[in-house]
C-alpha cells in the first residue's frame, strides 16, 4: 500500500491509497482523477496519461526506458520532471509520491 | 421535471459518455444499461495481456462501482434494451422494466460474425468479444494442443501469439491471399507473417474452410480438402455493428448506425457513439464504421456533448495499437485508398514506419516499435500535410520538420 498524492489541474489536491502492483495511471483513473486519461489503456501507446512528478521523488522512481522517452516528447510540455503514469508501478517505497496532473494531455 | 439521459451499452464508449456528461456538469439522471453481467472493461487487453492470464479481471474494469456511485450513474448490469418505442420516449429492457428518456445514446458496440460452415458449433469453437469469452478460451488453453485460428486479422493473430505463449500448436487460416488485409498493405502484412512463422505458427492463406468435424467437440478442421487436427478453434472474422435496436425502431442503419458528425441519429432524441455508428470521416472522405478505443471514446465525448445542447463535431485520424509477441504495432489514419508508400527505418532492425501517402498527402501510417513516429504522426496526420517521400525515408530528418 502506498499513498500517492494527485493534484488536478485546478490544483485541488487529492491522497488516493494505492494497491501495489497497479500502476499509477490506473489508480488515478479508477478513482476519478482530473486530467489523466490513460485512453490505451496502460501499454504505453498514447501518452494520455503525462505527469509531472515532485522534483524530490524523480531520481527515486524506477528510470524510463526508451519508449516512454519518446512518447513523452510528445505530451503536452513535457519537463524533466514528466512520466507517464503507466509506466509507474506502485509499492510500498513510493508512500507519498506526489503527481501534478497538467493541464491538458496531448498538444 | 428532471432531464433523464440513458445510455444503452456498458463498452468503452457508453462509459466514457457517462463520465463526459458528468465532467460536463449535466446535474440530470444518468443511467447505463449493460448487457453483459459485469461494469464496463478494457476489450483490448481480452486477446492480449488478459488471454495470457498476466491481469486480471479487477484491472481490465474501466471503473469501479464507486466510481458511478461517486458521480451518480445508475449502472443496470445484466440486461440488454430490447425495443425503442420513439413516439413516448421510452425504452424497454429484456428484463420486462421500461424506463423513459429525454435523451438517448446508443453505444451497443459490434458482434462477431459467426462461422457459417457446417459443424460450427460445436463444442471447442470460440468468439473472442466478451470478458467471458475469454476467460471460456482460456480456459481450453492447455499447452501442447492444437488451436486453429480462423482468421488473420488483428484478433486472430493476437489470439495466435498468446496460443504460442501458453505453448500451444497454433495455426492460422485466411481466406485472403494475406494477413491483415483488411486494415494493412502488403509490407506490414509479409512482416507480421514472418514474426509469427518464426515464432511458430503456421499460417495459411487463401485458405478454404469447408466445415469442421467432431463428435459433440471439435477435433477437426476440414481445409482444400485437408484434415487439420484441431482440439480448439476461434474464429476471428470480423464483427457487425449490433444495430438491430435502432434498425427495428426505425432508424437508418447501413453497416452501422447512420449518424452526423454531431452523433445525431435521424431523431433528434437519440444519439449513437463507437464501434455502431456509420459516420463521415474527412480523412476517409466517406461515411464508415470504425473499430477501435479512439472512435469510441472521442464519439462517446462528442455525443456527450451535443447530448447537453452543444455543438461538437467528430472527425478523427483514428488510432490503433495491436501488441504481438514483443512487436508494438501502432498505427494513424486510414490507409485505403493510397497512391504511395514510404519506408522509415528498416524491418529488419524491427523498428520502423510504413507512411501511406494520397497524392502526396501523409494519410496514414504503420509503426512497428517505432512509438517516436506514431505520436509524430497522431499530431501530423489530422492536419493532412503534403510530404516529400525522399524527405520522409530519411531517418536524419525529424519526421515533424519533413513537411
Amino acid at each position: 500500500m502506498a499513498r500517492l498524492i494527485f493534484i488536478e489541474p485546478d490544483g485541488t489536491q487529492r491522497s488516493i491509497e494505492a494497491v501495489n502492483g497497479h500502476t499509477v495511471m490506473e489508480t488515478a483513473v479508477k478513482n476519478g482523477i482530473k486530467g489523466i486519461l490513460g485512453d490505451c489503456g496502460g501499454t504505453c501507446s498514447c501518452s494520455t496519461c503525462h505527469c509531472y512528478v515532485a522534483a524530490e521523488w524523480i531520481d527515486r522512481l524506477p528510470a524510463k526506458d526508451d519508449d516512454e522517452a519518446d512518447l513523452l516528447e510528445f505530451a503536452w510540455e513535457p519537463r524533466e520532471t514528466s512520466r507517464l503514469a503507466c509506466q509507474i508501478t506502485v509499492a510500498d517505497e513510493l508512500d507519498g509520491l506526489v503527481l501534478r496532473i497538467p493541464e491538458q494531455q496531448l498538444p | 421535471m428532471t432531464e433523464r439521459f440513458v445510455i444503452v451499452g456498458g463498452g468503452q464508449s457508453g462509459a466514457q459518455a457517462a463520465a463526459s456528461l458528468r465532467e460536463s456538469g449535466f446535474a440530470g439522471a444518468v443511467t447505463m444499461i449493460c448487457a453483459e453481467p459485469e461494469l464496463p472493461y478494457q476489450r483490448p487487453p481480452l486477446s492480449k495481456k488478459f488471454l495470457l492470464g498476466e491481469i486480471s479481471a479487477e484491472r481490465i474494469e474501466l471503473r469501479p462501482a464507486s466510481y458511478y456511485r461517486n458521480l451518480d450513474v445508475e449502472v443496470r448490469t445484466g440486461t440488454g434494451a430490447r425495443r425503442i418505442e420513439r413516439e413516448t420516449k421510452r425504452l424497454h429492457l429484456t428484463n420486462g422494466d421500461s424506463l423513459p428518456y429525454d435523451k438517448l445514446l446508443l453505444a451497443t458496440g459490434s458482434r462477431p460474425r459467426v462461422l457459417s460452415v457446417p459443424g460450427a458449433d460445436l463444442a471447442g469453437v470460440h468468439y473472442l468479444r466478451t470478458k467471458a469469452d475469454a476467460e471460456r478460451l482460456r480456459a481450453g488453453m492447455t499447452t501442447g494442443q492444437h488451436l486453429v485460428v480462423l482468421g488473420g486479422g488483428y484478433i486472430g493473430l493476437e489470439i495466435a501469439a498468446a496460443g504460442i505463449a501458453l505453448g500451444l500448436r497454433v495455426m492460422v487460416l485466411e481466406a485472403a491471399p494475406r494477413v491483415l488485409g483488411r486494415v494493412t498493405g502488403t509490407l506490414i502484412a509479409e512482416h507480421f507473417t514472418a514474426l509469427h512463422r518464426r515464432r511458430g505458427v503456421e499460417i495459411r492463406c487463401c485458405a478454404t474452410v469447408e466445415g469442421l468435424e467432431g463428435t459433440r467437440r471439435v477435433s477437426t478442421v476440414r481445409c482444400d480438402g485437408e484434415a487439420l487436427p484441431a482440439d480448439l478453434v476461434v474464429a476471428g472474422i470480423g464483427v457487425a455493428a449490433c444495430d438491430t435496436l435502432a434498425r427495428e425502431a426505425g432508424l437508418p442503419c447501413d453497416d452501422g448506425i447512420i449518424v452526423d458528425s454531431k452523433c445525431r441519429t435521424a431523431d433528434p432524441a437519440i444519439f449513437a457513439a463507437g464501434d455502431c455508428t456509420s459516420h463521415p470521416n474527412s480523412l476517409a472522405g466517406r461515411r464508415l464504421r470504425l473499430e477501435c478505443v479512439h472512435n469510441a471514446v472521442e464519439q462517446a465525448k462528442c455525443a456527450a456533448a451535443n447530448m447537453m445542447g452543444g455543438h461538437s463535431d467528430h472527425d478523427i485520424a483514428p488510432w490503433f495499437w495491436s501488441d504481438q509477441y514483443e512487436t508494438k504495432w501502432q498505427s494513424v489514419g486510414l490507409s485505403a485508398g493510397h497512391d504511395a508508400t514510404v519506408l522509415r527505418g528498416n524491418p529488419v532492425d524491427e523498428r520502423f514506419a510504413l507512411f501511406y501517402l494520397t497524392k502526396g498527402v501523409l494519410t496514414a501510417v504503420d509503426a512497428v516499435n517505432s512509438p517516436r513516429d506514431f505520436m509524430a504522426c497522431r499530431r501530423l496526420i489530422p492536419q493532412r500535410p503534403a510530404m516529400n517521400a525522399q524527405r520522409l525515408g530519411d531517418t536524419s530528418i525529424p519526421l515533424l520538420e519533413v513537411a
